[in-house]
């Protein structure tokens, strides 16, 4: 009685670490683990995109201490690794964010083939990896999807197969764009049928152009409630990635999720090992332990991504797999590109271009 | 012996203002006065008459000033009910106003985002009466609701302050020197408690002037504040010379305001608060 508690206390204390945005899960000193070696890794990650149990088993078995940092987008998170306040071990980001990352120099090479679990990371992730890290030497697939519209079946007229729907003006204020830069200027791009990681100026101004005129018939741009519009029916259509799709669909059975036959983005968010970290062995470890079936379980019943580990998939139910929200077909995926970051020129006529759209 | 003991006692302020108030300043203005390459320029601070920028700021300082003039009218009438009222009954309507702040920030504007979403409570209400539903969320309307919603108590303390502290003894003289009540509201009690207006103007104009969590969730990202623009600077674009310019541009208009309806703070900060 009297352990638990001190357990829920411990709980309840770790909790409040939490909340206080110290960030840091203390290694958990129940009985049976094996004793702490001093060991320390310093994890930076995307906000809830980890199973926090599964922080604490690694602890449990390896004796390694995780001090574990969250940020929300892929910015921030360069922004506050920038800033040097914080020496991190091991970063998990996106796609172009890896490359920038890995183009910066701030990666170091990693021997998967040394982590005994990286055969339940299926070949086809390595392939689509290879837009940002050609050798497969720096970054480890950790969930991936696509982005699409999800639309609610109930309010449309016919299936919805193309980005047409967003810019023939049939559904004027009852769209949602994603509220990031890239993202949105994705669909118009691909709608044109140019190339997401066009640095043509005259194509990303078009682009620019076709996004204008489809303001008014937009009735916001979000990013994280996008779905949720959705789900509450305030809205018709959302563009969004294909993991929330799925959670949408689960609150509302109406809704559908289409990956547009003229293609779109394919999203790796990958773990890289920072040329900072000294403790490559426990760098190595902790990899290895996310690749395993049960962690890997885990963190997918926590996120609902699409996983690139084989071995879950193959755990999973029949529905689950089906769902093109969870497991993409090979077909739509074909479809789509990785997005990469670009050079400065363009980034800069990214952004104002994208101030100009918003402040219209 | 008396001076060392207040000069040990403002260390703790001393740290405070010269690590979260002067090295920031010095931060921002270093990085505004200068370009990426850390050459001198004046390019980021002139960047706010840019058309967008300038539209945005404009934005800004409009939607700001609705809501303080809408929260000065919302503000008054308590006042002068809440002067007249018996003393109990006042903390008790004075709790109830105050009580939302007693919640999160952030959780208060997501309720109302969910109170005035086009499927939302006030649309299927209407919906339900027979009417039809009303274009409510994403307009600079909705902003300016956010705003007033989270900013009136910060009006209402001030004003409330300086009505309460007018002596009866002031309005009772007007009373028998003929005048009747629109006289003592407009001579005695709207002049005496310009201090309290001044400050709350302060209080409510400058956080609506430089706010953009609202805009981004009841304007939809479709309204584009200078705290907007400053955000994206900072986050997207990677520009924190131009993001640090445009902040020091907004804080002009923050030092004007201040300087203009800052000057009665004194005599309104006395009283029951």
């Amino acid at each position: 009685m009297k352990k638990r508690i001190i357990s829920a206390i411990c709980t309840i204390a770790t909790g409040a670490l939490l909340i206080s945005g110290c960030g840091q899960t203390g290694a958990n000193s129940s009985s049976g683990a094996v004793p702490l070696t001093g060991e320390t890794l310093t994890v930076f990650n995307y906000s809830e995109y980890l199973d926090p149990d599964m922080l604490e088993q690694f602890t449990r078995e390896s004796g390694i201490e995780v001090k574990y940092e969250e940020a929300t987008t892929a910015e921030e998170l360069y922004t506050k690794y920038k800033a040097g306040g914080i020496s991190y071990d091991l970063v998990c980001t996106s796609d172009y964010m890896v490359k920038r990352l890995i183009d910066e120099g701030e990666a170091q090479k990693i021997d998967f083939n040394s982590l005994g679990n990286i055969s339940n990371i299926g070949s086809r992730y390595w392939e689509i990896n290879k837009a940002i890290d050609p050798d497969n030497s720096y970054a480890l697939p950790y969930f991936w999807g696509t982005l699409g519209i999800l639309y609610d079946t109930t309010k449309v007229n016919g299936e919805i197969d193309s980005w047409d729907v967003l810019f023939n003006g049939e559904y004027s204020g009852e769209i949602i764009m994603q509220d990031s830069m890239r993202d949105t200027f994705m669909v118009a791009l691909k709608y044109l049928g140019y190339s997401l990681n066009t640095t043509d100026e005259a194509q990303i101004r078009e682009a620019a152009d076709l996004l204008m005129k489809q303001k008014p018939d937009v009735e916001a741009y979000l990013v994280d409630e996008a779905r949720d519009e959705v789900v509450a029916g305030n809205a018709t259509m959302a563009v969004v990635y294909s993991g929330e799709a799925y959670l949408g669909h689960l609150y509302n059975p109406d809704l559908a999720y289409v990956v547009p036959k003229e293609g779109s983005n394919v999203w790796v968010d990958s773990w890289i090992v920072t040329k900072n970290c000294r403790n490559t062995d426990a760098a190595r470890k902790f990899l290895d332990f996310l690749c395993r079936q049960d962690v890997a379980t885990a963190n997918f019943e926590f996120i609902y991504y699409s996983t690139p580990n084989e071995a879950v998939i193959k755990s999973m139910d029949a529905e689950l797999k089906e769902d093109p929200a969870i497991v993409p077909t090979e077909e739509s995926v074909d479809l789509c590109e990785v997005c990469t970051q670009v050079e400065g020129d363009t980034t800069e006529l990214y952004n104002e271009l994208w101030k100009e759209l918003k402040a219209q | 012996m008396n001076r060392s003991k207040s000069r040990l006692l403002s260390i703790p302020y001393i740290i405070w203002v010269i690590g979260f108030t002067i090295i920031p300043i010095i931060f921002i203005l270093s990085k505004a006065i200068t370009d990426s390459d850390g050459a001198l320029t004046l390019a980021n601070l002139l960047a706010i008459f840019d058309p967008i920028h300038r539209k945005a700021l404009i934005m800004s300082l409009s939607l700001a000033f609705i809501s303080t003039v809408l929260c000065i009218l919302l503000a008054f009438p308590v006042a002068i009910i809440l002067r007249g009222s018996h003393i109990r009954k006042k903390s008790i309507i004075l709790f109830i106003l105050i009580l939302p702040m007693w919640m999160n920030f952030i959780l208060r504007i997501l309720a109302m985002q969910m109170l005035i979403s086009n499927n939302g409570i006030i649309n299927n209400l209407l919906t339900g009466l027979g009417l039809a539903p009303m274009k409510l969320i994403n307009t600079p309307g909705a902003i300016v609701l956010g705003m007033v919603y989270d900013y009136l108590p910060y009006m209402l303390l001030p004003v409330l302050n300086s009505v309460l502290s007018i002596p009866e003894d002031v309005i009772e003289a007007a009373k028998d020197l003929g005048s009747d009540k629109l006289h003592v509201l407009t001579r005695i009690i709207i002049p005496l408690s310009l201090g309290g207006v001044g400050s709350g103007i302060t209080m409510v104009f400058v956080p609506s002037m430089t706010e953009f969590v609202i805009a981004n969730i009841l304007g939809g990202g479709k309204i584009q504040l200078l705290g907007n623009i400053i955000e994206q600077e900072f986050t997207v674009s990677m520009n924190w010379n131009l993001g640090s310019g445009l902040s020091v541009a907004l804080m002009i208009f923050v030092l004007i305001t201040s300087f203009l309806f800052g000057r009665n703070r004194e005599e309104a900060s006395t009283g029951i608060l």
